[in-house]
């Protein structure tokens, strides 16, 4: 059926575009118009919050909560900002986020591209055992394991420290699964040449491998950075010294109102601003990849 | 290269073995330490009187049976009533925000996907954005747009309609509407004991008013990640399909539900089961709105898990909650696959696979 549908196509291809020119009639013209209209709209929405966000913390307490709709402050007002490098410990809490997100992305991007071409092209005994345990690993949910990292960090001697931390997140089963599927859609030829004239397996990996996975490790770089820059859930269970706080943890408890009381909205807006940032310019930089790949990671 | 693929044994795939394990070795130690072994750990907490003092593996941890998953599951008390008022919180949760985020991340694929489309890039940009920012940012700010005189009641108000106030109204929907037609009080046949120790009344409430904000915020938030998913699949489709279609006389309606929609099935069956998934682990949501206020009807079994445990101190009925979770997930998951199973199954063996690939990716990228 599928071969009929496309010998059909191919006889009528080279007829559109003329074709799809003529038949935009005024009746088409209207709904091309109400459905960019619609668009805009639905734009609009869903960036008027960041623009709120971004507006009101350069506000006034009182005047972000007297002009909620207001995207330009009466009075523009760096107070916000001010004790947020003041009475809040934000630098500590970016620097703690920073530390921990370049050591959790490097060692997934390290750990899983090993461990994805292994699975991909060695050859060996056990290698199906692993692969199945790694894929049932990744059907567990996040919260399920809440309770379980927390007990057996404490087990370990881990709680509350950078190693509890950062250690059970430096591996993800999802990642190696994506590189896995990358190895496995390029070519062999060009490793068994390299084998063939006696390079060792670590040094093929190094030096031919690594570089033709480039777009993959682009992917599970973008990844890892989003998911550990914005990780909150490991946070809360694997530390509980302020010292330890991240940006997610630290702005969770202004907002949940562990310091002070009373309307602290620019101040919450203006942490929320700014630990996006730079998970916003990763994004930015790296739009059309990230855009193409969540549909399957197979363009690499 | 099908030749030497074939050649397994010969000299070049010498010291496989020990590589292969080699390179499997810190991520195989790491799943293992940090993953597969405090499973285990947390099922035999889940087992035991465990209070949270000393090793749970020490002496004064005792086996008690299958005691904690009855306190929340069977014996009438406080333990129960929590995990059913977090039950019906979240399966309402459910109930809307997988439909909606479906719907509306479908309904912008097709209208990305359209030919004549001017600006395509910004619009993907904007629907995409708030599903990469953090879930704490987020919600902070939708906490600011929900507050009693905040943007949303602002915008409200020049509606004419007098808005709630959002998170700290804990009324359910379904009980608001009744008691604009007049109904206040539960009638008789309502006012029993359903299931988990609350009333059928109180199963009936609908979603809070606290809980309608965050589902527009779950909307909001997944639709971006959940168009890309079917952008990729109608692009898959291609052109060509819907020119077809077209030219056989198919109105765009009939176009949509008769041709498209049925080649997007596997990607719906994705989208669906993730967000299955997704909208079963809420959690940093509620810890930022106040452990489930207002009047607990945000309380959902993610949050109340972690809230037995680490507030409670009562491990082995956390432990309990989120094994109960799990399986609710996997049951679910199992279902949905069920329900849309495909009748003429012999054709797309590769469809689990793929699936795997998506669920990795999104996964990978941490979404809610």
């Amino acid at each position: 059926m599928t071969s009929l549908t496309d010998a059909e196509v191919t006889t009528r291809l080279p007829a559109p575009p003329p074709h799809r020119k003529k038949r935009l009639s005024p009746r088409v013209r209207t709904i091309a118009v109400f459905s960019y209209l619609m668009l805009i709209a639905l734009a609009m929405i869903y960036i008027y919050p960041f623009l709120v966000a971004v507006s009101s913390s350069f506000k006034t307490d009182a005047d972000a909560t007297a002009n909620p709709l207001q995207l330009i402050p009466e009075v523009w007002s760096l107070a916000a900002y001010n004790r947020l490098f003041t009475d809040v410990p934000l630098p500590l809490w970016t620097f703690n986020t920073a530390f921990i997100t370049v050591i959790v992305t490097c060692g997934r991007v390290f750990f899983d591209s090993l461990a994805g071409y292994a699975l991909s092209r060695l050859q060996f005994r056990g290698r199906t055992v692993i692969f199945a345990v790694f894929i049932g690993v990744m059907s567990v949910p996040g919260v399920v394991l809440l309770i379980p990292r927390f007990l057996i960090l404490q087990q370990l001697g881990l709680y509350d420290t950078y190693g509890g931390m950062i250690i059970p997140l430096l591996t993800s089963a999802a990642g190696i699964f994506i590189m896995k599927q990358f190895f496995d859609s390029i070519p062999v030829s060009v490793e068994e040449a390299a084998r063939i004239d006696g390079a060792s397996i670590f040094r093929t990996y190094r030096t031919i491998v690594l570089p033709m996975a480039r777009p993959a490790l682009i992917t599970l770089f973008i990844l890892s950075f989003q998911g550990s820059w914005n990780e909150f859930g490991h946070f809360i269970v694997s530390r509980q010294s302020a010292d330890l706080n991240t940006l997610t943890t630290g702005v969770a408890s202004l907002v949940s109102g562990q310091l002070g009381s009373g309307n602290q909205y620019p101040l919450q807006l203006a942490a929320a601003t700014l630990m996006t940032i730079p998970v916003a310019i990763i994004f930015f930089i790296f739009q059309k990849r990230i855009m193409n790949n969540t549909g399957g990671a197979e363009k690499g | 290269m099908a030749t030497m693929a074939r050649s397994r044994r010969g000299g070049i795939r010498r010291g496989e073995t020990r590589y292969g394990w080699l390179f499997t070795a810190p991520s195989i130690v790491i799943i293992g330490v940090f993953l597969i072994l405090p499973i285990a750990l947390a099922a035999w907490v889940s087992v035991s009187n465990w209070n949270g003092l000393g090793s749970p593996l020490g002496g004064r941890a005792q086996f008690i049976g299958a005691e904690n998953y009855a306190s929340v599951l069977t014996d009438p008390g406080l333990a129960q009533k929590d995990f059913g008022t977090s039950i019906r919180n979240n399966l309402y949760y459910v109930l809307l925000v997988v439909p909606l985020q479906t719907a509306l991340a479908l309904f912008l694929a097709v209208q990305m996907n359209r030919a004549i489309l001017r600006g395509r890039g910004f619009f993907r940009t904007a629907f995409y954005f708030p599903s990469v920012t953090s879930s704490i940012a987020i919600t902070t700010v939708f906490i600011f747009l929900f507050t009693a005189s905040g943007t949303i009641n602002s915008i409200l108000a020049w509606l004419g309609i007098n808005g709630p106030n959002w998170f700290a109204d804990p009324s359910g929907v379904i009980h608001n509407l009744l008691a604009g037609v007049g109904v206040t009080s539960p009638p008789p046949v309502l006012d029993v004991i359903g299931p988990l120790g609350i009333t059928w009344w109180e199963w009936l409430s609908g979603p809070s008013v606290a809980m309608c904000a965050l589902i527009t915020l779950a909307v909001f938030t997944t639709s971006g990640t959940f168009m890309l998913l079917f952008l990729a699949a109608l692009q898959n489709i291609g052109a060509e399909i819907d020119e077809a279609a077209l030219m056989d006389g198919a109105g765009a309606f009939r176009k949509f539900f008769s041709v498209t929609l049925p080649m997007l099935k596997p990607t719906l069956f994705t989208v669906l089961t993730l967000g299955l998934i997704g909208t079963w682990q809420v959690f940093d949501q509620i810890y930022l709105t106040g452990g489930g206020a207002p009047g607990k009807t945000l309380l959902t079994p993610a949050y109340l898990a972690y809230q037995t445990s680490f507030k409670d101190l009562q491990w082995g009925q956390g432990a309990a909650i989120a094994f109960i979770l799990f399986a609710i997930i996997v049951a679910l998951t199992l279902l949905q696959r069920w329900i849309l199973r495909d009748r003429d199954a012999k054709v797309r063996t590769p469809k689990p696979a793929r699936a795997a690939r998506v669920t990795a990716a999104v996964s990978e990228g941490d979404v809610r």
